[in-house]
């Protein structure tokens, strides 16, 4: 295959990652905007969200598609209904102090997945897809006779991938439509902006608080339900989406939605593409530099307001 | 109406208010004359369940005040004016008015109402508070709370750092707040918009109450205000 062909089916397998990655980010962002809070936990969120849509998948035994389905629903509300018990008996504890939480979520980090690893074992479990076609890419050439359409071998992605493409672009949509077009994301926007005058205008900021963690953890468990079908559940498989999303909320800009997204966009299609030139490994390589350097010479994020 | 009752309050171990007890009737302007520390702020805080109390009761007619959680003083009908506004700079006049409705559930006509105090107000309802000049987001703070339909309103230097026509806007729309029927607790530096303003005046000391008199009183005897203030 041509330098072209392999580009596209690099830029189709970054535009997956970015997706679950900015639907994951999305999470943490919020969570840390709204509450400041750094939720170390948040991978574990997603970890759980995979693991949850295998057990659901296998404990229904119809067509994949009803299990798959099922789990789209359940995993987010039983995680997001986990996150808001953590959140009322350990973090509403510590009064939501960000030194203190960052300590309890590291505990909470190692709790889920030592629950995790108890109950559901060390294996990597696949969940089927509720639909996989494998859909071919066509090519256009210049050639002597002007310029035609081929079919180059290999390139091409799956029914599936595309759909999680569009779920994530939904959902973010959503958490956008919600924040900025909802009464309850004022609320949440008041909060963020000032929690005391929150209080002195009558917002339940601890009920606030328990909504917003309930929310991201979530998304998290979002992502994890969708990418579980390409990429197998595993009780380790949070790391992985913590480290990237915290590097995409730092290059974003911690607590803005808009720059999350973009960041994700960004680091989830350089991730693919140099993951199929180069190596994976070099693509977290680069990215960590990233984050290095926006550290250095923007702190505040590429999109982050100063001082946020 | 608004009763502080020995009231004890302060941040951490630093106690900052002492057995302070005051009152503020319906229909009333009652100002918190003090230096710079003596605890004026740190009252009306306390009022809002911002800072906790040590001991003391507050009470808003018969329901202890001191009992709820901050989040519900203002739906009993509390409005606070917080020193330096601290408006929600980013969202835009009419949602932080919105955010001022939604406490105590009011409705369009209660902003309707609010935004006739305030006109100029209703021509910048799209435009984000951080915007705003410096007087034009005064309004938009006392505007915030009066969307509380409060009983009583907890203003801390309203005037600050305004031009002379802006001051002159705010103190008629406190004049008329008194008129009708709102109890109107008053933190400000200026001594002679005190006196131009206020039906009483108490002094507060080291977090501790001290004279409390009439207007006609403090115009009469000048030297408590050298005392207690030392302008």
């Amino acid at each position: 295959m041509e330098l072209g062909p392999y580009l596209v089916l690099a830029t189709l397998e970054g535009a997956v990652t970015a997706a679950v990655l900015a639907l994951t980010a999305v999470g943490l962002s919020l969570v840390f905007g709204v509450m400041r809070v750094v939720n170390i936990a948040h991978g574990e969120f997603f970890m759980l969200g995979a693991v949850l849509a295998w057990w659901i998948a296998q404990s229904v035994v119809e067509h994949p598609a009803i299990g798959f389905a099922l789990a789209l629903v359940a995993a987010p509300l039983i995680v997001g209904a986990l996150a808001v018990a953590a959140d009322m008996t350990i973090l509403k504890r510590l009064d939501y102090d960000p030194e203190r939480t960052i300590v309890a979520t590291i505990g909470l980090l190692y709790i889920i997945q030592q629950v995790t690893l108890m109950g559901y074992g060390p294996d990597a479990r696949p969940v089927e897809a509720p639909f996989n076609t494998r859909l071919a890419l066509p090519w256009f050439e210049h050639g002597a006779e002007g310029w035609q359409m081929i079919w180059p071998w290999g390139l091409g992605t799956t029914s599936y991938k595309l759909a999680v493409i569009g779920a994530a672009v939904a959902l973010l949509c959503a958490v956008w439509a919600l924040m900025a077009r909802t009464r309850i994301g004022l609320v949440m926007r008041a909060t963020q902006a000032d929690r005391e005058m929150a209080l002195a205008f009558g917002i339940p900021v601890e009920r606030v608080y328990a909504g917003v963690f309930g929310l991201g953890a979530a998304l998290a468990a979002l992502a994890g339900v969708l990418i579980v079908p390409i990429q197998q559940a595993h009780y380790l498989m949070g790391a992985d989406p913590l480290l990237l999303s915290f590097i995409v909320v730092i290059i974003g800009g911690l607590g803005s939605l808009p720059g999350t997204v973009l960041a994700a966009v960004l680091i989830g299609l350089s991730d693919g593409i140099i993951s199929v030139f180069f190596s994976p490994t070099l693509a977290k390589i680069l990215a960590t530099l990233l984050v290095g350097l926006v550290l250095v010479f923007r702190p505040q994020g590429l999109f982050g307001a100063r001082g946020a | 109406m608004l009763r502080l009752d020995r009231i004890s309050a302060g941040y951490g171990r630093a106690q900052v208010l002492r057995d302070l007890s005051l009152e503020v009737k319906p229909g009333e302007i009652l100002c918190l004359l003090g230096r710079n520390g003596a605890g004026k702020s740190t009252t009306m805080r306390a009022i809002m369940g911002l800072v906790p109390l040590v001991s003391g009761t507050i009470w808003l007619g018969d329901e202890r005040l001191s009992d709820l959680p901050a989040h519900e003083v203002p739906r009993a009908g509390v409005g606070y004016v917080p020193q330096g506004r601290r408006l929600f700079a980013d969202l835009t006049v009419a949602q932080n008015l919105e955010i001022g409705l939604m406490a105590r559930q009011s409705g369009p006509e209660v902003r309707a109402e609010v935004l006739t105090r305030f006109p100029r107000l209703r021509e910048r309802l799209g435009q984000k508070a951080q915007t705003l000049s410096g007087g034009e987001q005064q309004m938009l703070a006392m505007a915030r709370a009066l969307c509380l339909r409060p009983q009583v309103l907890l203003l801390d230097e309203p005037t600050e750092g305004l031009q002379p026509s802006m001051i002159a806007a705010i103190r008629d729309v406190i004049v008329g707040l008194r008129e009708a029927g709102v109890a109107v607790l008053l933190v400000e530096q200026r001594v002679d918009a005190v006196l131009d303003l206020a039906d009483r005046v108490a002094f507060l000391e080291n977090g501790s109450g001290g004279a409390v008199m009439t207007a006609d009183d403090l115009r009469a005897n000048r030297s408590l205000v050298d005392r207690y203030v030392g302008v």
